[in-house]
Parts: C-alpha cells; structure tokens; sequence
C-alpha cells in the first residue's frame, strides 16, 4: 500500500524468522492476528462494524437510501461499495480522491461481496423499474498495520449482516433486516521469498513480492480473487493458498457466527 | 456475472453459441510495430475485441515523486473508448480502468529488466476499440509485445487469456454473452518459461475441481498466445530486414 524505505535489519530479521517458520509477532505462518469485531456501533448508519485486525483497524458503515434502479436491472437494489485510505491511518496515506490502492481495495471487497450473491439485491426493490433500495457501504482504514483487505472485507460484511433497512424514515414500509444470503470471508496471503504467510502485518507485506486474495462463501466455494504486487506465485503456491483460504474462512466465519 | 438469460450458452453436444467447443480460444491476430510515433507497438485482435498498445520511454518520470532511484517504473493507462461498448463509454479513468492499469502494470514489472533504467518511467498505453469480453486479457498481451517491440531488455513476454464458466461448463476464454450470463470469470496472465503467475482474478462461483480445470485450461492456452505473440515479433523483425534490403 505505501512505499517506505525500509532497513537491511529490519528486513533480514523478518526473512531469517520465516526460514525457521516463525514471524515478528511471535505468529505461525498460517496464522491470523486476533480479531475483535463491534457491530452497529454508529447509530446515524443503517449498518456498521469497527473491525480490529491485531493493530490494523478500519470501519465501514452502510447507508440505504430510495433511488431510481439501472436500466438494465430494473428490479434490482443497487449495491456499492467505497473505500478510502484516509491520512489518520498511516503517514503514508494522504487526502484527496481515492488513488489506485483505495479502489482496488473497494473493487476487491466489493467482488466478494456481489459475486457470493451475499445480499439478496431482488429484495431490495420497492417498484419494479421505478424504485429500488440503494445500498452504499464505506470502508474507511482507521489504523494500518498490513492486510487491509481482509480487515476491509470482515467490515463490510459485518456491517451488512446488521444493517436494517430504513423503510419507515422514507415512508416504504416497516423497517426490516438486510436480505442476507451467506458470508463471503477473505484471505489474504503474501509472498516474501519463497515464503507465504497469511494475514501479513505492514513490515512483510512492505517485502514481499506477490499478495493473493482469496474469497470463499460458507459452501467454501471460491467467489472471488486478486493477485497484487509485482512478483509471480507458482501453481503449487496457488494451491496452497487455496487450501488455507478454505480453511481459514470456515475458522473466521465461526468467529462471526 | 449477474445477468440472467434463457439462451443456451453450451448445447448437448458441448457446442458454444460461437460454434466453439470448450477448450477452444476465439481467433487471436497479433501484429508487432502498427505506430509511428510510439517506440514499441502492438495490436490485438481476439475474437471480436481490439485493442491497441502503445509505449514510450524509458524516459523521464513523471509525476517527479514516483520517481524510483533503483529502478524504472511501470505506468500502463488502460482505457476503453467511448465507442466501444454497446452503450456510450463516458471518457476518462474510472475505477474498473485504474484497477485493471494497476494489475497489468504489475504483471508486466515481473518480466521487465526496470533495473537497468533508474528513475526512469516506462509508458504502456492500452487502448480498447472494441470490446468483447477479455479486454483486459487481450491489452496485457498486446502490451507485451509492444514492450518487445520497443526494444525494452525482458525476461519473457507475458501472455493472457481468461477461462470461466457458463451453463455449468468450465470454459476457455469467454465471450460477450458468456461472461454476461455465466457464472464465473478467471483471467490469468503467466509468465511461459516457468508458468509462474502474474496476474490472476477471479470473480463468479467455482468449486476447487472446476478452478483447477479452468487455471489448467488458461495456462494451456497462454503458451497459445505466447507462439502468436513470438510470431507477430518475428514478422515484425523480417518486415524490417527485408525493407532493409530494398533501400
């Protein structure tokens, strides 16, 4: 996400440790940071998650609002999902409109969300044609320590399983909950060396070479991928990566409940 | 991915609705050196898309602070013009275009020698004429080769195609109507001497065994790509050595 300069020690320190299979934080290479998740924690949101990712931290709230559906989906809720890397996060980041790391971040939660059909969007319409609910959620990073895209994807995700749909504010009807399918989890892994380590904290994922995403539904089907960085991955690497995402999705999908 | 459709994308017999079978590619037209200005050209026809590549440099970076002092950088500008698809593209960048730039300049870094060239930038402008599923598959290809074509030191060229799935079948690079109405999407980009991956996305619904089918189907047809690409440079390369001995 950033490109800090980063010294021989330090980088040798992380790269020695990984031989020997362990990692800075004293974690395994297949293992996640502690996750703490607080739902519906902004009230002025129809849905929202504060997402802790061992240091790393970001919200995401959802917004519903009436709008007018796409032409070629009349009878379709509208979904949209945002992302900004906002300069609080990080030195690193700084104001102004998304740049390139921000929207692949929104695109990448986004897919996984859309493609595992998560929310219902056929029970977002109000008048086929006319009217259909429009569903925004915002991921804003709040604390940047590496792997912003599953804390991203975990935010989201949350933030839509408790989000309650506003019809009495807009006078369409009661309130209701959010029509949810299934719970799309991703896992993102890096490659330092010949290594692959999940859920990097931001000093590995500033050297490794290649970073893959990997969304899974709660069939531990794959719905949605992204390969980053400017190194390669090997078939075998790819393999491995889609064994721990299956894995590791059904553990943080138990997590959330 | 999302759309709904009765038409039948793969009939009893396997067939697709562009008469191809499942494991078959739409006809691919490469040819290196197609600009004048440009220091490396390429374009790319795959089924019923085309794309242009254009590249500049390496020369000076700008904007100055992406400017990296050990080696050059890589800023490829996919674009999609306005008439390319069935409805009016409005110009300019948006965030499915910034996404896609991204990932293949990514991919293209890998093979590139940006080492030899510090602070410098290397300029990869893709542009889509006409759009019919895989666009992004077909500009890294063509990207490739017109960073062949301008003599830009690589360690491979990267070829791109994607697999997916329709009507339940795993398939190799989709169409318009199967990537409407299909139910997933894998472009994959490799590099051929190791087969290593350097681009890969995935959208849509796939078991293990169906990934594993379509990642084995698009690496297959990626070293496809990978002859036409080498036989377009070689074309080009004879073009140049037979006007050579005319003058």
């Amino acid at each position: 996400m950033s490109n800090e300069i980063m010294s021989e020690i330090k980088r040798d320190h992380i790269v020695n440790l990984l031989r020997n299979g362990s990692r800075t934080d004293g974690r395994g290479p297949t293992d996640m940071r502690k996750i703490q998740i607080e739902t519906n924690c902004i009230e002025s949101a129809d849905g929202s998650a504060r997402v802790k990712l061992g240091r790393t931290e970001v919200i995401a709230g959802v917004k519903i609002i009436p709008g007018t559906p796409f032409g070629d989906t009349p009878n379709l809720g509208v979904l949209t999902t945002g992302a900004e890397l906002i300069p609080m996060a990080h030195n690193t980041f700084e104001s102004g409109p998304p740049g390139e790391d921000a929207i692949e971040l929104a695109r990448v939660v986004d897919r996984g969300i859309r493609e595992s059909g998560m929310v219902d969007v056929e029970q977002l319409c109000i008048v086929p044609g006319e009217e259909v609910w429009m569903c925004f959620v915002d991921i804003y990073a709040l604390d940047y320590d590496g792997n912003l895209f599953d804390a991203a994807n975990l935010a989201a995700v949350c933030a839509l399983r408790t989000a309650t749909i506003p019809g009495e504010q807009y006078g369409k009807g009661e309130n209701r909950p959010m029509p949810i399918t299934c719970t799309p989890i991703s896992v993102t892994e890096v490659k330092i060396g010949n290594e692959l380590i999940v859920d990097p904290n931001y000093d590995e994922e500033q050297i490794s070479s290649a970073r893959l995403t990997v969304t899974t539904d709660d069939n531990g089907n794959f719905r949605a991928m992204q390969k980053g960085g400017c190194g390669s991955i090997t078939l075998d690497e790819l393999s491995t990566c889609l064994d721990r995402a299956v894995e590791k999705g059904a553990e943080i999908r138990k997590l959330i409940g | 991915m999302s759309g709904h459709t009765d038409m039948v994308l793969v009939d009893d017999e396997g067939m697709r609705i562009d008469g191809r079978t499942a494991e078959e590619h739409r006809p691919i037209k490469i040819e290196a050196g197609v600009l004048n200005n440009a220091d490396g050209s390429a374009y790319v026809e795959i089924g019923k898309n085309k794309v242009l590549a254009a590249v500049y440099g390496p020369r000076e970076c700008h904007p100055r602070h992406l400017q990296n002092p050990t080696k050059a950088i890589i800023q490829c500008k996919y674009n999609m013009q306005a008439f390319s698809v069935s409805d009016r593209k409005r110009p300019g960048p948006d965030r499915r275009s910034i996404e896609i730039s991204k990932i293949i300049s990514e991919a293209l870094e890998k093979v590139v020698l940006t080492e030899l060239y510090p602070r410098a930038s290397i300029d990869v402008y893709i542009e889509i004429l006409q759009a019919n599923a895989g666009t992004r598959c077909a500009g890294l290809t063509a990207a490739s080769v017109a960073l062949a074509d301008a003599g830009i030191p690589m360690r491979d060229i990267v070829p791109a195609i994607a697999a997916g799935k329709a009507d339940g079948h795993v398939l190799l690079d989709l169409n318009k109507e199967e990537d409407n109405y299909g139910q997933a999407d894998v472009p994959i980009a490799i590099v051929p001497s190791t087969d290593e991956i350097v681009l890969l996305q995935m959208d849509g619904n796939m078991t293990r065994e169906e990934f594993d089918h379509a990642i084995e189907l698009a690496v297959g047809a990626c070293h496809k790509v990978y002859d036409i690409q080498k036989d377009a440079l070689k074309r080009r390369y004879s073009r140049n050595t037979q006007e050579g001995s005319d003058e």
